[in-house]
């Protein structure tokens, strides 16, 4: 018997070995500085020196800071956006792929391309189409990314046009698991082509579909590279997002605790999103 | 949570052709508009891209949209030597290299434990996984910065290489997790018992079955540590040691408003990628999918 529990004990140890370097250098790269963000955004910390504690001080400053709201409420569009236009087009383009006899490998193909380019590649080249002097821009006779009203919603378009094909290639991947008999009786109780996709292929796909939900939430929280490289928040802080006002906060302004804050907001927000998708894909029904 | 990943290739392939076959007929020709118009969103700009590429400036700000009239190859020679992609790319090359290694090694011993062995404790460490590949990197970042300069690994192609193996483990181990839950244990079994240790039985029995799912892996993995910005932009400062997205946006950012340089630097820094994904496209298409499939 104590044979039998020693090499147990044996076999824990030497999984837990396998293990060592992830739990090391995720313990290293992640889990230490968050745990130390958490800790410096009680101070009053910029980065270099010592730090003093100041309690929740920078949380108190961050609920009436004007361009903690401003970003905050940016990055709410952005989500929204995200939620709603990309994961139609990725539906659509999805379904609209079961149903092509020909062309659907080179479709996917086609759709997928702008995920693989860069993100600094991705915002040069819709810079130089929005651009006043050269292509659309010229065309519309406006600067996109100088006005105010509509940089915003440029840059979410350009993220976009490197994110919605991927949301293709899943949905694709998960539609072919959906079975088939499902859709001859829905046709046989006279549903259309809307009617199977809404009663048909939702459903099946729900796990997919509310995961990349959530991703979607998550993910939108953390974009930051199309805002800095086209508009750095600009202009007059009509495109700053949560990610690149932190940025700045930590790296221009010298605040590294007040910008540890907003680290710490930005991960309750995702935490709140994980802990709730948890615990809708915990009620049965749910789960397929 | 134990359904992490599992049984997506448990699928029988045959239900998936029914499913295509069965479904393949009723596409009107609003579709197909709608599906070509997609296809003209996704590809456009990259060929308008392309087009300046080769075009004069004079020719680019006369008609920007245009095919170019006599195309301008000289452009890439001018922007590779301009904008130093030579040295972007050998750092790139270091950087992808040593992350996609590590990241095997990392993920590749990590999984086998989840799988295989039983892991005290195993469980709670995967949902630990789920939880910290979801939080912002800009949370941590201002820490790890100062912590990256205090130890040295500050502008370091090292320094970065570590981050993006801390960064990208957490979902290969995910994925290569899952992947050896659909390799029956058999082969293992027969092994142990001829009383092959663990180490040799991982290297020489469960990773060659395992090798497709560790090509997607690195697939994956080169993907994300190439594209990289973020993390590059703000650990790396000698311009020597750039990789090729900070490079690229130095030289794009930089005293040059000469587009048609910035659209061939553009697409130099894109092909290496761009002819990869197309020579193994199922495999990268399966293992990106994958990680959408993730949470099912």
């Amino acid at each position: 018997m104590s044979a039998a529990i020693a090499a147990r004990r044996r076999r824990g140890l030497i999984g837990w070995a396998f293990m060592l370097p992830l739990v090391a250098v995720n313990a290293l790269v992640v889990l230490g500085p968050s745990l130390a963000a958490v800790y410096f955004s009680l101070t009053d910390w910029s980065g270099i020196g010592r730090a003093h504690w100041v309690g929740l001080d920078n949380y108190r400053e961050l609920a009436s800071d004007p361009d903690f709201g401003t970003a905050l409420w940016h990055n709410l569009l952005w989500t929204a956006f995200f939620l709603v236009v990309p994961m139609a087009m990725g539906l659509f383009g999805a379904f609209a792929l079961t149903r092509i006899r020909r062309g659907r490998l080179l479709l996917r193909v086609v759709y997928f391309v702008p995920y693989i380019v860069a993100s600094v590649v991705t915002s040069a080249i819709w810079k130089n189409l929005l651009s006043p002097d050269l292509g659309i821009g010229r065309m519309l006779h406006v600067n996109v990314l100088g006005n105010i009203h509509l940089a915003l919603p440029a840059v979410e378009i350009v993220n976009n046009w490197a994110w919605w094909g991927f949301l293709v290639v899943v949905f694709l991947a998960a539609m072919r698991d959906v079975n088939p008999n499902l859709y001859e009786a829905a046709a046989l109780d006279g549903a259309g082509t809307f009617g199977q996709f809404w009663h048909v292929t939702l459903p099946s796909i729900r796990p997919t579909f509310l995961f990349l939900g959530l991703m979607t939430i998550i993910w939108s929280f953390l974009s930051f590279d199309y805002v800095y490289v086209l508009t750095q928040g600009g202009p007059a802080g009509s495109t700053d997002l949560l990610s690149t006002l932190l940025y700045r906060d930590a790296f221009a302004e010298l605040r590294a605790g007040y910008a540890s804050a907003i680290g710490v907001v930005m991960a309750l927000i995702s935490a709140v999103v994980v802990v709730g998708y948890l615990a809708v894909r915990k009620r049965k029904d749910w789960t397929v | 949570m134990t359904t992490l990943l599992g049984g997506r290739r448990a699928q029988p392939t045959t239900a998936r052709r029914q499913a295509a076959s069965a479904t393949g007929q009723s596409a009107g020709p609003v579709t197909h508009v709608l599906l070509c118009l997609l296809a003209l969103f996704a590809l456009g700009p990259l060929v308008i891209f392309v087009f300046s590429a080769l075009k004069s400036q004079s020719e680019l700000a006369s008609s920007p949209l245009s095919v170019p009239s006599a195309p301008r190859w000289g452009n890439f020679l001018n922007a590779w030597q301009q904008a130093n992609m030579g040295a972007g790319l050998a750092n790139s090359a270091i950087v992808v290299g040593g992350t996609v290694a590590g990241v095997c090694v990392i993920a590749g011993g990590a999984a086998y434990a989840l799988a295989r062995l039983e892991l005290p404790g195993g469980g709670g460490y995967l949902s630990y996984l789920l939880v910290s590949s979801s939080l912002p990197p800009q949370m941590f970042l201002v820490p790890l910065f100062y912590l990256w300069t205090r130890i040295g690994l500050y502008d370091s192609l090292f320094g970065l290489i570590v981050i993006y193996c801390g960064l990208f483990s957490p979902f290969a181990t995910l994925l290569l997790r899952a992947f050896l839950l659909t390799i029956p244990r058999e082969l293992e079994e027969a092994a142990r018992i001829d009383g092959a240790g663990e180490l040799r039985l991982l290297l020489r029995v469960v990773l060659p079955v395992a090798a497709p799912g560790f090509l997607t892996v690195a697939l994956v993995t080169a993907l994300s540590a190439y594209n990289e910005f973020l993390i590059a932009v703000t650990f790396i400062q000698d311009s020597a040691r750039l990789p090729l997205s900070t490079t690229f946006f130095s030289f794009q950012q930089g005293y040059t408003q000469d587009y048609t340089l910035i659209g061939a630097a553009g697409l130099i820094m894109v092909l290496p990628m761009l002819l990869l994904f197309l020579a193994l496209q199922r495999r990268f298409i399966e293992g990106v999918s994958s990680a959408g499939l993730a949470g099912v």
